[in-house]
């Protein structure tokens, strides 16, 4: 860790006060929210039962939390270990962004205390949901022992730390099951309303889309954060760090362009398959290429010069439009190509509450993970575990 | 397009993913070259081993 040191600088800072007071207006709507019902504050209705809340919240929260599994598996199971240092701060995002998702649920819920229910009193293991809800479970779990080391180093529980770090390799194992099962099932939940959802966007192979999509959307989280924490919290990062890190946003670029290629190849013959290609000269069908040219073919192409040029700043650029590509993705399937067929004035639009019940649930995100990475052993090593792990 | 069989549908919906299959595999060839075309050492990996 380098030895720069800010000056004494007050909380009240512009981004904490903006912070501050996204809190508290989230706080008052959480307390309508469960005392008046989701009635009080969504648009939710027999139509549209599901929407910001699990297209934005759930959808988009779990693809970009896959960095957790991505990086995990390219360091432990194929040996990668140049890309070490990023496995921290990804697990670390992946526990946080899986726990925010299931704290984004109890909103949508209308019963939220019977969140368990599915695990235990009526499990349903015919429904993709209840697979979702298993994996989900079982996987946030998985995350929490991974990301445990880091606070038994700095509680410096030697004992505890040791028995989480011996489970690596079989918790990355059976983090990579789990997200290839509820990553996809995500897709499968989709399946059931082939009536209801577009048919660009609707295809019998959505499960495998939601998966392939999921891989570059973490590695584009990974490199996409990376940055920011070098930009911003370079006095926590050690040497370590700060000299692989353009090595992990160039090789994650190159990865990331890969699976981008496949995923936009895998979208046509989707396309082709379905005998959608009339679809495409109508309105929806120009939308559909926006995604398809501008937010996959794109990131991909970018990222590939990224690779190809060793250009760090196209890697960032790159991948905040792929990011941008994979919420877009999310949300025309739960949201914008979801009822297409119903007149205007039945489809649905969030609520101004919903909208800032999720910007209140990002930004406490984003306040938990700015706490870990500066007070835990993160972005740097701690003195007492070099060279440990 | 109109269909009288389904047979018809799936030969031409298999037929055009074939071929998108073959366009795409083609493809990746010529983006795997571009991709890695300046990599400083591509065998680097296997003389380590």
């Amino acid at each position: 860790m380098s030895d720069h040191t800010t000056p004494n600088k007050t909380f009240w800072t512009t981004a904490n006060i903006i912070t501050a007071v996204i809190l508290v207006i989230g706080l008052i709507l959480t307390v309508k929210r469960f005392t008046m019902g989701l009635g009080s504050v969504t648009n939710l209705s027999d139509d549209n039962p599901w929407g910001i809340w699990i297209g934005f919240d759930l959808l988009c929260g779990v693809a970009l939390a896959a960095g957790g599994y991505t990086t995990s598996a390219a360091v432990y199971l194929f040996g990668m270990k140049k890309y070490h240092s990023a496995v921290r701060p990804a697990i670390t995002t992946a526990f946080l962004g899986y726990s925010f998702v299931v704290f984004a649920l109890l909103y949508d819920l209308g019963r939220y205390y019977r969140l368990p229910y599915p695990l235990t009193i009526f499990p349903g293991p015919t429904s993709f949901l209840f697979e979702v809800g298993l994996c989900v479970a079982l996987y946030l779990t998985v995350l929490a022992i991974e990301f445990s080391p880091a606070l038994w180093e700095t509680l410096r529980w030697k004992k505890l730390r040791f028995w989480a770090h011996s489970l690596t390799l079989v918790l990355t194992i059976f983090g990579v099951v789990l997200s290839t099962l509820h990553q996809s099932s995500l897709g499968g939940l989709y399946l059931i309303a082939p009536s209801k959802l577009h048919p660009l966007w609707y295809s019998p192979y959505l499960a495998m889309f939601f998966f392939i999509s999921s891989i570059p959307a973490g590695l584009s989280m990974v490199i996409f954060e990376g940055r920011l924490s070098h930009k911003y919290l370079h006095h926590k990062m050690d040497q370590t760090h700060i000299d692989e890190a353009p090595g992990v946003a160039l090789g994650f670029s190159k990865a990331a362009a890969v699976v981008l290629f496949a995923y936009f190849t895998l979208k046509w013959i989707g396309v082709a398959l379905d005998n959608n290609w009339h679809h495409l000269a109508t309105g929806w069908g120009a939308w559909f290429l926006v995604e398809m040219f501008g937010f996959v073919l794109l990131p991909c192409l970018m990222y590939a010069v990224a690779a190809r040029e060793k250009n760090l700043n196209m890697a960032f650029y790159a991948s905040v439009v792929a990011v941008l590509g994979i919420i877009l993705n999310r949300l025309n399937i739960s949201l914008v190509a979801f009822n297409w067929q119903l007149p205007a004035e039945a489809r649905y639009l969030p609520s101004w509450e919903e909208i800032m019940i999720t910007v209140f649930i990002v930004t406490l995100e984003i306040t938990v993970l700015r706490i870990c990475l500066n007070k835990l052993p993160i972005l740097h090593e701690h003195p007492e575990f070099k060279g440990a792990h | 397009m109109e269909f009288m069989t389904y047979h018809d549908f799936m030969f031409w919906t298999k037929g055009m993913a074939f071929v998108g299959m073959g366009i795409g595999l083609v493809a990746f060839v010529a983006f795997w070259l571009f991709l890695t075309d300046r990599d400083e050492d591509k065998f680097a990996d296997t003389e380590e081993e």
